[in-house]
């Protein structure tokens, strides 16, 4: 590959990209709360839950597009990115199980064990959540480094929870599947290359 | 010497001193004749002892936050699309088991003696408002058909109009939308047939021009921009119902104790309010429908 500067960023430019990346990674938020507090949204808390959860979601897919996206010939200073987008996935997904917890069940703990158990979205949605945590707290370099070899094991389970969250989605519209189905198209895409290399080793582009 | 620029001032060309006095009001009466009469025309509307005392929510709120998926199914998305919806002109065709069949044309509906009606409205979602509505009872045009004795219910059907409703273009539901009663609840005083909002002419994404407000009921059942009205012996199909029968009954009646089997009804979420507050039974009108259902299970007949 051609030794531009995208392709081979200095380490202080990957910071100013990384810390582009943190303040753009705030803009959906910022514009949710400007709406809800603002008065444009007519209803502030589903503005807030549906903004937080759709975030959510599309963090989440873009972190787990960069292993595709690197194998199909993006440079290789995209995997520093991705942390910040997990975490980024995990901040939103925060929001939104607090919005419900509060402003919907109002910290009603019994109602709450009761939803989960009753509504399947629910379910799903908590399991999501559930398994983003761990991998939210193994994120650093120390864990990185406690947890050797299992570190990659128990991240794997962000394609588990992925598949969780889109089926949260389509579990809770109540009519037009169109946004959830085209969640669910790029993940199915994005697995679907995973295993596919997997399956072909010899096919897919080898990454350097 | 020629001073010709005088003359060419024609008299008829010069605005009448009274005219020119005036002329704000002559402005005004000529807007009017360009715009459609409908949009300026306040709607004269008496008070209603049906009406709730609390206070509804704003213009702003009620007509833009709308579900009326003939123009999309984003909420916001009526508010951008209704007004291509022609209302003028516009006929209600009334029939099935009807001695006098007859369709009404809108001109015909703003003659019945129109009543401030001020309703809560609580949405299938888990959300609620309240409107002040202007409208009549249904049962006054009813009785002007003379429904037969066969006539056990109503059903209706908002116009379909895939050149003025972008989002028929998709099946999201089976067009037209179809809604439904039994006769008795067609013919309970509280249900209306809205004209009006705030006085005023109903706006597209509202229903216009004339819809059905039916209380005690989810949002879903009181159909908008009503073409057909049809008395009939058998229970009409409808459309939520026939899109998902186990979450949608024919009579939808607002009930915190049988949940939608996705999400709980037992609260809502008032527009404008924080937090959530209790759903009551009949969205509060039990004391005046409750009567209807008796004897029935209404776990059963969600």
């Amino acid at each position: 590959m051609r030794p531009t500067l995208l392709s081979n960023p200095s380490t202080a430019t990957v910071g100013r990209i990384k810390a582009l990346l943190f303040v753009l990674c705030l803009l959906p938020l910022a514009i949710s709360l400007w709406q809800a507090l603002g008065g444009q949204a007519v209803n502030p808390v589903e503005t807030l839950t549906r903004d937080s959860g759709s975030w959510a979601l599309n963090l989440l897919l873009a972190g787990l597009a960069v292993t595709p996206l690197r194998r199909l010939g993006a440079p290789g200073w995209l995997l520093r990115l991705r942390r910040m987008l997990g975490l980024y996935a995990f901040f939103y997904a925060s929001v939104h199980l607090l919005i419900y917890l509060w402003l919907d069940q109002l910290f009603d703990w019994p109602a709450i064990v009761h939803d989960i158990i009753k509504r399947p979205f629910i379910t799903v949605g908590m399991a999501a959540f559930a398994l983003l945590l761990p991998l939210a707290i193994t994120s650093t370099d120390g864990w990185l480094r406690r947890l050797k070899r299992r570190w990659g094991q128990l991240h794997r389970l962000v394609y588990l929870l992925a598949v969780l969250a889109v089926i949260h989605y389509l579990w809770l519209v109540k009519r037009d599947l169109t946004e959830p189905l085209l969640y669910a198209a790029v993940l199915g895409l994005l697995l679907g290359l995973r295993l596919w290399w997997r399956l072909r080793p010899t096919m897919g582009p080898r990454v350097q | 010497m020629l001073i010709r620029r005088a003359t060419d001032i024609l008299p008829s060309e010069i605005t009448p001193h009274s005219v020119y006095l005036n002329r704000r009001q002559f402005m005004l009466g000529s807007a009017g004749l360009l715009l459609p009469v409908a949009s300026i025309a306040a709607l004269p509307a008496s008070k209603s002892g049906y009406s709730t005392a609390e206070k509804p929510n704003s213009r702003q709120d009620i007509t833009s936050y709308n579900n009326y998926y003939e123009f999309g199914t984003g909420k916001d998305e009526p508010a951008i699309h209704a007004g291509r919806l022609k209302t003028r002109p516009w006929t209600v065709a009334v029939g099935g088991e009807a001695g006098k069949p007859h369709s009404f044309s809108i001109e015909e509906l703003l003659k019945f003696p129109l009543e401030e009606r001020i309703y809560r409205l609580r949405c299938v979602e888990g959300w609620s408002m309240v409107i002040p509505w202007v409208g009549f009872p249904l049962a006054s045009l009813l009785k002007q058909v003379d429904p037969t004795s066969r006539a056990k219910y109503v059903a209706f059907e908002t116009a379909l109009r895939p050149g003025e409703m972008p989002g028929v273009a998709r099946r999201v539901l089976d067009w037209p939308y179809r809604e439904g009663l039994r006769i008795d609840e067609a013919m309970h005083p509280l249900t209306i047939l809205a004209v009006g909002l705030y006085g005023e002419a109903l706006p597209g994404q509202n229903g216009a021009p004339v819809r059905l407000v039916v209380p005690w009921k989810y949002g879903f059942k009181s159909i908008k921009s009503i073409s057909r009205i049809t008395l009939l012996e058998k229970q009409p199909p409808t459309s939520w119902n026939m899109a998902a029968p186990s979450e949608y009954g024919f009579y939808s009646n607002v009930n915190p104790a049988v949940d939608h089997p996705r999400w709980s009804q037992a609260s809502e979420r008032r527009i404008g309010e924080f937090l959530k507050r209790k759903t009551l039974p009949f969205n509060g009108y039990a004391d005046q429908v409750a009567g209807l259902y008796r004897g029935m299970d209404l776990v059963k007949n969600f």
